[in-house]
C-alpha cells in the first residue's frame, strides 16, 4: 500500500519531502479530479494537519496566507478592503464545497492558466514562501508559477504560505471573471486590479493582472504606466486601448477563441478599472 | 491504521486506505449509499456532505482528513424515528426531487446554508446551492422548497380521496426515499462479494487493433479474474435498439469506430481493476484518419461500416403537395442554414448496475429507462431466450434518452454469465460521457414561404444528422425530423429530406426530442424572419398559422382532437406583449451595453413511436388479504411515472391511491410497458394503467352483480360494493389466489396508440396524438462580452390533461433548463469535454424563474385526456432564446450553442464594434 503521511509538525513534512517521492495534498480539489477511475497508488503527504499552517494574519508590512488556508478561510478573514478582489475570486472558485476544502496555495501550486487566485495575487505582488529541510526561500509569485502546470517548487520543497505586501489603507481592488455560466465555471478571462490613489486624487499606483489569457496570469505594465498620475474618474477606463494587452497570448480552446479572449479582456480590463473609479 | 470519526452523530471507524475518497468509504465500505457519486471530481456536488458542519464534496476528501471530525450525510437529516426534517419535507412537498440523485447533495448544501443563515435571501440560497448540479428540475422547485423552509408558503400538495387522483398535486409515490437517502440507484445495490468490471476504452477515434497476451497482467495482478474480449461474447457480439439492427459490438472486434469504444473489460476485485493502468493492458492500435462531422460524405472517405457506402445510414422523406411550385408563388420566401453540435444528456447518475447468473437465467439489476428492450438485447448477446433474462431496474438517476441504449449491461451480463459470479460496474463520469450516446449534431437548410397577408404556403428543408459511429436511434431521428420539420403550423405544401450520416464519433442516439429541437431552431427562426418581412407581430403570425383541429399535418394526418397551440399562444399573449414592451423600454433607457430582448418558440411533438406499434400492458391485482397492487413496467426516470401511473390506475379502479401498492419495472413481475421515451408513458402506459384499473373494477362489479355506478369499499380481506340500496360483500379469501402474482382478481389492459405506416412520400398517421407548446424567453445580452443571461421564461404547454400539475411543471422546468443549455452552453466535443467542468450544463444560477401555463385540450385516446410532456418542454426554448437574442441585438444566431464568443463574433460581424 502506498504511504500516506499526515504529520502535525512541519519538520516531519519537510523531512518526508527530502526523502522524496511524495505528492502533496491539502484540499484535494485538484488532486482527486486528476485521478478519476483509478486507485491512488502514489505516496501522499497530507499537509492539512500541520500545526499553524492554516493561519491568515497581518504581519505589519505584509499579510500572510498559510498553505493550509482555504478559500472560505480567506472569505471569512478580517482583512483590509483591498482584499476585496481576492475575496471575490474566492467566492467564484467552484462551489462552496470547493471553497471549503480547496486552499489558496493549492490553487497556485496547481498552476492552471485559469487559476482563479492568480490574477489577484499577481496584482498584489504576492511572494511565495517555500520551505525545505535546508531552509526557506521567498520568490515572486510570477517567478513561482512558470507555465501551464509548471512551478519553481523543487521536489523537496513545499509552499508554506504567501506574503501579500501591505497596500495603503485606502487602497481598493476589483475582480471580474468571465465564464459561460453562473456557478462552477472555469474562466474565459479574469481581471484583477488594485488601485492606490495619490493625495491629489490621481492614480498613484494601479496594478492590473489578467488571467486565462496566457500560460500564467500577466500584469499589463504599459497600461499601468499609462494610467499612473491620471485622475481617478470616469475618464480613466477610456485611456485603455487594445495595445495595452500586448503581454497577453491567449489560446483558443473549448471555452473561447483566442480572438474572443483578447476582445473580452479589453472589455473586462476597462470594466475593472471603471469599478475602481466609481 | 483505523480512522475514527463521528458519522451522523454516531461513532464510526474505517480501515480504508487513508487516501481513499470519503465518498467511496461512506458508500462502499460503510454502506451509507445516500451520498451519491456523479463525477468524482467536485464538478457536480452530488456527494456533498457536511464536514464539521461545512459542505464539502465527499469525493475530494481523503478519508484520513475526517479523523476525529463530524461527518453528516443525508441519512443523518431525518429524526431517529424517521420523521423528515423540515427541509426534507419541503423538498418532498414541492416536488424538488425528480430522479433524486442530486437531492442528497442539494439537501446537504441547504443544511450548510441554514447552519450559517436562518433567513437567507434568494441570492444567498443560490450561492449556497450553486455547487450542486441538477439535470431534472430546472432548480425552480428546489428554490421554492428551500424558501418554504425560510418562510412557510402554504400547502402545495393534496392527498386525494378515491376517484380524485387524476389532476391532483399528489406527493410522489416514491418521494420519501428520494429525500431521506434510502433511494437505491444503479451503483447502490450490488452485493458485497460482487466482482468489479471496468472497460478499457479506445484512446483513438478510428483504428484497428490487435490484442496481446494477458498472461503478464494476470501474473502481476492476482486479483484479476478475467479479461473479457469480443471472443468471449456468448451470443451475437452486436447490439442496437432496433430488432433488426445490431451493429454496436459489446467489445470491439478489431475495429475502433469512436474514441471511448470498449475494447476489453477487466473483471476482478476493485483494487485490481481500478489499479491496472490502461497503458498496461496489451492492446496494439493502428490509428487511421478519423472522419468527424460530415466528413464521411466525401468521395474518398473510408467506410465506417462496410454495409453503408458513402457512410449514409439512411434517408428520411416527407412530401405533401408541390413545395417548389408553391414556393415560387409565395410573396415572401426566407431561407437560412442552421447548425447544432453533440449534446450530452448529463444525467447526474452515471450508468451502473450489477448482474448475476441464476441457473440458466441472467439477472441484471441496472439503472435504465427501457427494461424490456434491455432484456431482449441482452438475451441475444448471451444467446439465450428473452425470457431467460430478467431486468430489475433500480431507481434511475436521470435518463433523457441516454439510458435507452445498453450501458453497463453487456459487460456485467457477459461477465456474470461466463464466470457465474456477481459482477458490478459503475461508469466514471468520464467514460459515461465518452461512451454513452449524444444528441445528433445537425446541419439544416430550410426555406419558408408565405403570403404578404401572413399565410404559410410552402416549406422545404434538407437536414443532415451526424449519427456517430453506430446506428443507435439514427433511424428514428431521420424519420421524426421530416414529419415535424414545418413546426406546429398548417402548411399546404411541404418537402423535407433528411440523412443520417456515420462519423468516427460518439454514437448519437435518443435525447429528449429525437432531432426535433434541432429542427425547431430552423423552423421557428424562419417564422421570426417571415413575420419581420411582412411586418406582423411574431406571436400573431404564429397564432394565425398554428395548426388546428380539422387541419392536416405534413404527413396528411387529420388532427381531430387535442391541438392546443392556439390556446398556448393566447395564454402567452399578455406576458409576450408586456415583456417585449419592457425590453424595448429598457433598451431605450440603457447605455447600450446591456440589451434585453424577448423571443418566442413553438413546438409540436408526436407522442409514441413513429408509425410503429408500441403497446403498453398494465395489471392491477387484488390479493386475498385485500391488498391492491399496480404492476407497472413503465420505468420512472425521475419524471414521476410511478406516481402518475398510480393516479390513473387508482381512479380507474376507484380506490384511494395511497391504499394501492406499486410493483414497478422488474421484467419478471411487470408486463412490457415499452420504454420511457418518445413522451409516451403518460399517454400510452397511462391509458393502459387507467384501463387496467377499470378492468378490475368491472370484474368486481360483475362479481357483485351490480351496475356500473356502484361504489366499492376496499377493506382487509373483503370488498363492500354498494349500488343504491343493494350492499354486497365479497370475501376475497374465498376466491382462488390463482391469478397473476398470486392475486385473486387481476385487471389487465393493453394500449397501443393508433398509428399507421408512412408511405414512400412520408404520408400517413405516424402518431396517435401530438403535444403542443409555446414559450417566451426574455434575455439580457452583454453586447461587449457576448454573454446571454436568460431572465425569465413563460411556458405554455398543451398536455391534454395534467395528471399531476406539480410533476408537469417539473417536466417543463427541466425541459426549459435543458433547452437553455442546448441554446447557450452545451457542446460535447469527443475527447475534449468528457467531464462536467469542460462540458457545461446550466447551474442553479443560470435557470431563470419559469411561469408554466397548463393548457388542457383533452386527448380522447389518452388517460382522462392526458398526453406527453417530457420532450415537448425542451423543444421551444432554444428558438425562443435565439429570437430573444435577435430582439436584443439584431443578431441572428444560427449555430447552437450560442456561446459568448459566437454571440460576440456575430455582433462584431454585424458592425457592433466598440470604439
Amino acid at each position: 500500500m502506498p504511504a500516506y503521511l499526515r504529520p502535525t509538525e512541519l519538520g516531519e513534512a519537510l523531512e518526508a519531502l527530502a526523502a522524496g517521492g511524495h505528492t502533496i495534498v491539502a484540499g484535494g480539489t485538484d488532486f482527486y479530479p486528476a485521478r478519476v477511475g483509478r486507485t491512488i497508488d502514489e505516496d501522499v503527504l497530507d499537509v492539512t494537519a500541520i500545526d499553524g499552517l492554516r493561519r491568515i494574519e497581518d504581519r505589519g508590512d505584509h499579510f500572510y496566507i498559510g498553505a493550509g488556508a482555504t478559500w472560505t478561510d480567506l472569505i471569512r478573514a478580517d482583512l483590509p478592503d483591498w482584499f476585496r478582489a481576492l475575496k471575490q475570486a474566492a467566492r467564484e472558485v467552484g462551489g462552496v464545497q470547493i471553497q471549503n476544502a480547496g486552499t489558496v496555495v493549492g490553487n497556485i501550486c496547481n498552476a492552471s492558466p485559469a487559476a482563479d487566485g492568480m490574477p489577484g495575487l499577481v496584482a498584489l505582488d504576492a511572494t511565495v514562501v517555500l520551505g525545505s529541510v535546508s531552509g526557506e526561500r521567498v520568490i515572486a509569485i510570477t517567478d513561482f508559477v512558470q507555465g501551464n502546470r509548471k512551478t519553481a517548487r523543487k521536489p523537496d520543497e513545499m509552499v508554506l504560505g504567501l506574503r501579500i505586501p501591505a497596500c495603503g489603507t485606502d487602497a481598493s481592488s476589483a475582480f471580474l471573471k468571465l465564464g459561460a455560466r453562473k456557478y462552477l465555471v472555469i474562466s474565459i478571462v479574469m481581471v484583477s486590479a488594485v488601485l492606490e490613489k495619490a493625495a491629489d486624487g490621481t492614480v498613484d499606483r494601479l496594478r492590473i493582472a489578467v488571467g486565462s489569457c496566457s500560460e500564467v496570469a500577466r500584469r499589463l505594465p504599459a497600461l499601468e504606466a499609462a494610467l499612473a498620475g491620471k485622475p481617478v474618474d470616469a475618464s480613466l477606463a477610456g485611456l485603455i486601448t487594445a495595445d495595452h494587452l500586448a503581454p497577453l497570448s491567449p489560446i483558443g480552446d473549448v471555452r473561447g477563441s483566442a480572438d474572443y479572449r483578447i476582445d473580452a479582456a479589453l472589455t473586462l480590463v476597462r470594466r475593472t478599472v471603471t469599478e475602481l473609479t466609481e | 491504521m483505523s480512522i475514527s470519526f463521528s458519522l451522523n452523530g454516531k461513532p464510526a471507524a474505517t480501515d480504508a486506505a487513508p487516501a481513499r475518497r470519503l465518498a467511496h468509504v461512506l458508500r462502499d465500505d460503510l454502506g451509507f449509499t445516500g451520498t451519491k457519486i456523479g463525477c468524482d471530481a467536485g464538478d457536480c456536488g452530488a456527494c456533498t456532505v457536511l464536514l464539521d458542519g461545512e459542505q464539502v464534496c465527499a469525493c475530494l476528501v481523503p478519508v484520513a482528513q475526517v479523523s476525529g471530525r463530524d461527518v453528516m450525510t443525508v441519512e443523518g437529516l431525518a429524526a431517529s424515528d424517521g420523521r423528515l426534517s423540515d427541509l426534507q419535507q419541503a423538498f418532498h412537498e414541492y416536488g424538488a426531487a425528480q430522479c433524486g440523485v442530486c437531492t442528497p447533495g442539494m439537501l446537504m448544501a441547504a443544511s450548510d446554508l441554514f447552519k450559517h443563515n436562518e433567513t437567507p435571501t434568494d441570492d444567498q440560497i443560490l450561492d449556497a446551492l450553486g455547487g450542486v448540479l441538477c439535470r431534472c428540475t430546472g432548480y425552480n422547485k428546489i428554490l421554492d422548497a428551500v424558501k418554504h423552509v425560510v418562510r412557510p408558503n402554504g400547502v402545495s400538495f393534496v392527498n386525494p380521496d378515491a376517484g380524485g387522483a387524476m389532476g391532483a398535486r399528489t406527493l410522489k409515490t416514491d418521494g420519501i426515499q428520494k429525500v431521506d437517502g434510502s433511494e437505491l440507484f444503479g451503483a447502490d445495490v450490488a452485493p458485497a462479494d460482487a466482482l468489479w468490471a471496468r472497460a478499457i476504452r479506445s484512446p483513438h477515434h478510428s483504428a484497428t487493433f490487435t490484442l496481446g497476451s494477458f498472461d503478464e497482467l494476470h501474473a502481476k495482478w492476482p486479483g484479476l479474474v478475467r479479461v473479457l474480449t469480443a471472443a468471449d461474447v456468448p451470443g451475437n457480439n452486436g447490439y442496437g435498439i432496433y430488432p433488426d439492427v445490431k451493429d454496436q459490438p459489446a467489445f470491439a472486434d478489431g475495429q475502433i469506430r469512436f474514441k471511448g469504444e470498449a475494447v476489453v473489460a477487466l473483471v476482478g476485485d476493485y483494487e485490481t481493476v481500478y489499479g491496472i493502468r490502461d497503458e498496461d493492458v496489451p492492446v496494439q492500435y493502428t490509428p487511421r484518419e478519423p472522419l468527424f462531422g460530415f466528413a464521411g460524405l466525401a468521395d474518398d472517405a473510408h467506410r465506417i461500416h462496410d454495409t453503408h457506402p458513402g457512410n449514409i445510414l439512411a434517408h428520411g422523406y416527407v412530401k405533401k403537395g408541390d413545395a417548389a411550385g408553391a414556393m415560387a408563388g409565395a410573396d415572401v420566401v426566407v431561407e437560412d442554414s442552421f447548425a447544432t453540435g453533440f449534446v450530452e444528456h448529463g444525467y447526474i447518475e452515471p450508468e451502473a448496475g450489477w448482474a448475476q447468473r441464476v441457473g440458466d437465467r441472467l439477472e441484471i439489476t441496472v439503472s435504465t429507462q427501457a427494461p424490456y428492450m434491455d432484456r431482449d438485447e441482452m438475451a441475444q448477446l448471451i444467446g439465450i431466450p428473452n425470457e431467460s433474462v430478467r431486468i430489475i431496474p433500480t431507481a434511475c438517476g436521470g435518463g433523457f434518452g441516454g439510458k435507452l441504449d445498453l450501458g453497463v449491461h453487456p459487460m456485467i451480463g457477459i461477465a456474470a454469465w461466463i464466470l457465474n459470479r456477481p459482477v458490478r460496474c459503475a461508469w466514471t463520469r468520464i467514460e459515461s460521457m465518452a461512451a454513452s450516446t449524444k444528441r445528433h449534431p445537425s446541419r439544416i437548410t430550410a426555406r419558408y414561404g408565405c403570403t404578404k397577408d401572413g399565410d404559410l404556403v410552402a416549406f422545404d428543408m434538407s437536414g443532415d444528422f451526424n449519427t456517430g459511429a453506430y446506428v443507435s436511434w439514427g433511424l428514428t431521428v431521420k424519420d421524426r425530423v421530416p414529419v415535424h420539420a414545418t413546426g406546429p403550423y398548417f402548411v399546404p405544401h411541404v418537402e423535407a429530406k433528411t440523412r443520417a450520416i456515420f462519423a468516427n464519433e460518439t454514437p448519437a442516439g435518443a435525447f429528449r426530442g429525437f432531432g426535433i429541437p434541432q429542427a425547431a431552431i430552423a423552423h421557428d427562426t424562419l417564422m421570426d424572419m417571415m413575420a419581420e418581412e411582412i411586418g406582423m407581430d411574431i406571436l400573431e403570425f404564429r397564432l394565425r398559422n398554428a395548426i388546428r383541429k380539422g387541419q392536416e399535418t405534413a404527413t396528411g394526418q387529420l388532427l381531430e382532437y387535442s391541438a392546443g397551440l392556439d390556446q398556448c399562444l393566447e395564454a402567452l399573449r399578455d406576458p409576450w406583449q408586456k415583456a417585449r414592451a419592457a425590453a424595448e423600454k429598457f433598451n431605450a433607457e440603457s447605455d447600450g451595453v446591456k440589451r434585453r430582448g424577448v423571443g418566442l418558440g413553438c413546438m409540436w411533438y408526436g407522442c409514441g413511436n413513429t408509425s410503429l406499434s408500441n403497446p403498453s400492458t398494465m395489471h392491477v391485482g387484488i390479493a386475498a388479504d385485500g391488498a391492491v397492487t399496480l404492476y407497472s413496467g413503465a420505468q420512472d426516470i425521475g419524471q414521476g411515472t410511478n406516481t402518475t401511473m398510480m393516479q390513473v390506475a387508482a381512479d380507474g379502479l376507484g380506490i384511494r391511491m395511497d391504499k394501492m401498492h406499486l410493483v414497478w419495472g422488474d421484467t419478471d413481475r411487470t408486463a412490457d410497458a415499452g420504454k420511457s421515451s418518445a413522451s409516451r408513458q403518460a399517454y400510452v402506459s397511462g391509458r393502459a394503467a387507467m384501463e387496467a384499473g377499470q378492468d378490475l373494477r368491472s370484474q368486481i362489479l360483475r362479481l357483485a352483480n351490480v351496475g356500473d355506478g356502484a361504489a366499492i369499499e376496499f377493506g382487509p380481506g373483503k370488498l363492500t360494493v354498494t349500488d343504491g340500496d343493494a350492499v354486497r360483500e365479497i370475501d376475497l379469501s374465498e376466491l382462488a389466489a390463482d391469478k397473476l402474482h398470486g392475486n385473486v382478481l387481476v385487471g389487465e389492459a393493453t394500449f397501443d396508440p393508433p398509428a399507421t405506416p408512412l408511405d414512400e412520400m412520408g404520408q400517413g398517421n405516424p402518431y396517435g396524438t401530438y403535444g403542443f407548446g409555446a414559450q417566451v424567453a426574455e434575455v439580457e445580452v452583454d453586447v461587449d462580452l457576448g454573454t446571454v443571461k436568460v431572465l425569465h421564461v413563460w411556458a405554455a404547454h398543451d398536455v391534454g390533461a395534467a395528471i399531476n400539475p406539480t410533476q408537469v411543471e417539473g417536466q417543463v422546468h427541466g425541459g426549459v433548463a435543458q433547452g437553455l443549455g442546448l441554446a447557450l452552453m452545451e457542446e460535447y466535443l469527443p475527447g475534449r469535454t468528457e467531464n462536467l467542468h469542460d462540458y457545461l450544463i446550466p447551474t442553479f444560477g443560470d435557470v431563470p424563474p419559469i411561469d408554466v401555463y397548463l393548457i388542457e385540450d383533452p386527448e380522447p385516446t389518452g388517460p382522462y385526456g392526458a398526453k406527453g410532456i417530457g420532450e415537448p418542454a425542451l423543444i421551444p426554448t432554444p428558438p425562443a432564446i435565439f429570437g430573444a437574442i435577435h430582439h436584443a441585438t439584431g443578431v441572428r444566431m444560427k449555430q447552437a450553442p450560442a456561446t459568448p464568443d459566437r454571440v460576440r463574433a456575430a455582433i462584431l460581424a454585424a458592425g457592433g464594434d466598440k470604439s
